[in-house]
């Protein structure tokens, strides 16, 4: 009974309306956004309040130097003497054409314009999946337009007046060096990578050293032994132009950097995909060129980008053995008389940080745009 | 019919030609042969080049003087010899390597952990960090700290100060000189015994731990061993350590020590250089650790220290340590830009000696033997320690 009574004493009904709840707090909008993102701690608010204690400290003096207290105009450097408060850009626009050009003469530039056309008239639509007829861009890119490039920039042909190399220099250079960087390592980074992989022991053996022999020292080794070493190489009275032996090692040092790329795309192509062309009776190459090679470097894109954009960072090395591209020009500069102020080599150094990044970026984020682009199959 | 049948199995169905066996053997000795031709017809030109210019091939030249002198860390002269000379390069280029792969190492962890933030403005911070410097050549922020950093600081006279009588100026960066007595050996001894007593510590407590159960603070107890230890023998041996402090005099700073511009630059731009890879390996890393790993040790209790320290890290170690090889031997390779502000590495030595001398293959041939040996050595530790942290599975 006293159960019983308990029991009823324990049941509850309630007799009134519940009291109303606050409503639940907004997860859309830009204030529950701040308390996510910045303020979601203590912690997390004093990182906050540091961060934006150092972009204060960091960004205003910044501005001020490259915008704000800038010397944009002025033929000498008695503007920018006068001026030390900001960047010197009077000097990079005086300086402009010797950072893009470097000696090429001033009548002939217009050679270097029509190389740089030629050039985004093949890649723009080798970068877009969209364009058909991939094939003849590709003979475009890898034989018309060097081959054409070639004559143009060197002349001594239909009528054009030859320009030595000596006079080649900034910009254009990186450009050129990169390219032919390319156009080198692609072919020979895939024979080498062909050959690690191979049965025959001796092949793989040649492979294997040149790639890791390369890989292992820093290419301003390699480079100054194509400086110093390929002359003596040669028979005795057989000269070699200068930016010639730069591009021979930065094409070497590239392609077996490129071959470890494509090594490892090789691999991750199925061995079913191997043993089926096998089965097929298609001969070594027949599989490699059908069957394998397709599929392998599609999968290793990005790696290979991303050697173009280590190339493309390279080519700046190329200065060390007296092959003036950007860097070397805008180096060259700071101990130029005319030019020569305490802000000069910060301005020079900013502009070349521009170029090098504008580049290096995007072909990073093309890289990341392929991936997304053939990743969509496996995505989880 | 039965005679034919017979002929037909004994005798290979295709020509000689089309024999794997054959072809691989031809390809081989095609190659060989092309080799063996390209290499004698090098070998010969070399050989009348270097007769025509004078210069005799081999190591002689390692033991002439070498009418240069350089700053180093070796103390180097114009007396000294050539061998000697790179003997200090090589110094150089280790001292460099090794304090920038400990510097990228700390930085780089910082930016990648800072990458994975909750908060949005470290975590783009980070990124912009990432983004600037994976996009520029290392020379050219090589050359930034030397032309447009340190050469515009202030004589030495108005040189800024850092605080601990640390100061920066146009010379490089001046710090106090460490003086140690006669009797400092004893501590280093005694921090190397109370380091590997930790270690024992930490060996018997795991153990205990394994078998019992029983936890033991074998963090803090280490630690103490070691300060204990070395504190003590250090004051008992009569405190023999002293500071040679820079003094500021009317043009210059006298005493302490000073690391010239060429190595700071140097040093600082191969750091940051190397350390937006590193934060986007480690990033990569703890991000390649799956989110139910996480779930699972919150599930069984932990808290969120032990969480990252005992299951997130050592899973992303795993992914992390091959591409941080591969980093620290792109660093020791990029030291190599030293030759360009003239920071007195192995191949601005060589350099020098081989411009002087033209003893170009045998200068060579060095640098491809040391930096191939030191990407050896490294390889060979990191993978000793990949092996170690390696899944063992069942």
């Amino acid at each position: 009974m006293s159960d019983m009574q308990a029991e009823a004493d324990l049941t509850f009904v309630r007799r009134e309306i519940a009291p109303q709840l606050p409503a639940p707090q907004p997860t859309r909008g830009v204030i529950p956004w701040l308390r996510r993102n910045l303020f979601s701690s203590v912690g997390d608010t004093i990182l906050t309040v540091l961060a934006v204690l150092f972009l204060l400290w960091v960004i205003p003096p910044l501005v001020n130097w490259a915008i704000i207290h800038a010397q944009w105009t002025g033929d000498t450097r008695d503007v920018c003497v006068a001026n030390d408060l900001g960047a010197c850009w009077a000097f990079v626009h005086a300086n402009f054409g010797q950072f893009i050009f470097g000696r090429y003469p001033d009548a002939e530039r217009w050679r270097v314009y029509v190389f740089f056309l030629l050039g985004i008239a093949g890649i723009v639509p080798m970068a877009m999946p969209r364009v058909p007829h991939k094939g003849l861009n590709l003979l475009y890119l890898m034989v018309v337009y060097p081959i054409v490039s070639a004559f143009l920039l060197i002349g001594g042909v239909l009528g054009l007046p030859t320009v030595e190399t000596v006079l080649w220099g900034g910009l254009m250079l990186n450009i050129v060096v990169a390219y032919v960087g390319m156009e080198v390592s692609l072919p020979l980074g895939i024979l080498l990578a062909l050959g690690r992989r191979s049965r025959m022991p001796g092949v793989r053996a040649v492979s294997v050293i040149f790639i890791e022999v390369s890989r292992g020292v820093p290419l301003i080794t390699v480079l100054f032994m194509a400086s110093v070493m390929l002359p003596l190489f040669l028979p005795p009275g057989v000269g070699i132009d200068v930016l010639a032996r730069a591009l021979i090692g930065v094409a070497v040092f590239s392609a077996a950097y490129m071959a470890e790329v494509i090594r490892g795309g090789l691999q991750a192509v199925p061995k079913g995909q191997y043993e089926a062309a096998d089965a097929m009776g298609l001969g070594y190459w027949q599989k490699m060129r059908l069957i394998i090679l397709p599929q392998a470097i599609k999968i290793v894109i990005p790696g290979i980008v991303n050697t173009f954009i280590g190339l493309f960072k390279d080519t700046s090395l190329v200065y060390i053995i007296g092959v003036f591209e950007l860097l070397g020009t805008v180096r060259n500069s700071f101990a130029d008389p005319a030019w020569s102020t305490p802000g000069t080599p910060a301005t020079g150094l900013f502009f070349t940080a521009i170029v090098f990044w504008i580049f290096c970026f995007g072909m990073s984020q093309y890289s990341q745009y392929t991936e997304r682009r053939l990743n969509t199959g496996r995505k989880r | 019919m039965a005679v034919a049948d017979a002929g037909r199995s004994d005798r290979p169905t295709t020509s000689w030609f089309y024999n794997p066996a054959f072809r691989s053997f031809a390809i081989q000795a095609i190659l060989l042969v092309a080799i063996v031709i390209v290499f004698g017809w090098v070998i010969r030109n070399t050989t009348q080049n270097l007769a025509n210019l004078h210069i005799a091939s081999g190591w002689a030249f390692l033991s002439g003087r070498a009418g240069f002198g350089v700053q180093t860390f070796l103390p180097f002269t114009a007396d000294d010899t050539y061998g000697y000379g790179l003997w200090v390069g090589f110094v150089d280029t280790i001292i460099v390597s090794v304090l920038g792969i400990v510097m990228a190492t700390v930085i780089g962890i910082v930016i990648g952990v800072a990458r994975l933030s909750t908060n949005w403005l470290i975590r783009t911070l980070a990124s912009v960090y990432v983004e600037i410097f994976r996009n520029v050549p290392p020379l050219l922020v090589i050359f930034f700290w030397y032309f447009a950093v340190l050469a515009v600081l202030p004589n030495p006279r108005s040189a800024i100060s850092l605080g601990l009588d640390f100061s920066l100026s146009n010379r490089g960066l001046t710090m106090p000189r460490p003086v140690t007595g006669p009797l400092f050996p004893a501590t280093v001894v005694a921090l190397v015994i109370g380091l590997i007593g930790a270690y024992l510590l930490k060996r018997w407590a795991d153990r205990r731990q394994a078998r019992t159960g029983q936890p033991f603070p074998r963090f803090w107890a280490g630690l103490g061993i070691v300060v204990v230890l070395t504190a003590v023998v250090f004051l008992v041996t009569g405190a023999p350590l002293s500071f040679d402090l820079p003094v500021k005099t009317r043009f210059n700073l006298n005493g302490g020590m000073t690391l010239w511009p060429e190595f700071v630059s140097l040093l600082v731009a191969l750091g940051i250089y190397t350390a937006s890879f590193i934060a986007e390996i480690v990033r990569a890393g703890v991000q390649a650790v799956s989110q139910g790993q996480t779930e699972a040790a919150n599930a069984l209790g932990l808290r969120a220290g032990p969480t990252l320290r005992l299951v997130v890290m050592p899973q992303a170690f795993r992914v992390i340590i091959p591409p941080l090889t591969s980093e620290y031997l792109n660093l020791i390779k990029n030291s190599s830009l030293a030759v360009a502000i003239g920071y007195a590495d192995l191949v601005a030595i060589g350099g020098s000696v081989l411009n002087q001398t033209g003893q170009s293959i045998e200068v060579v041939l060095i640098w491809m033997v040391v930096y191939l040996g030191i990407s050896l050595i490294t390889s060979l530790g990191m993978n000793e320690f990949n092996r170690r942290m390696a899944l063992v599975e069942r």
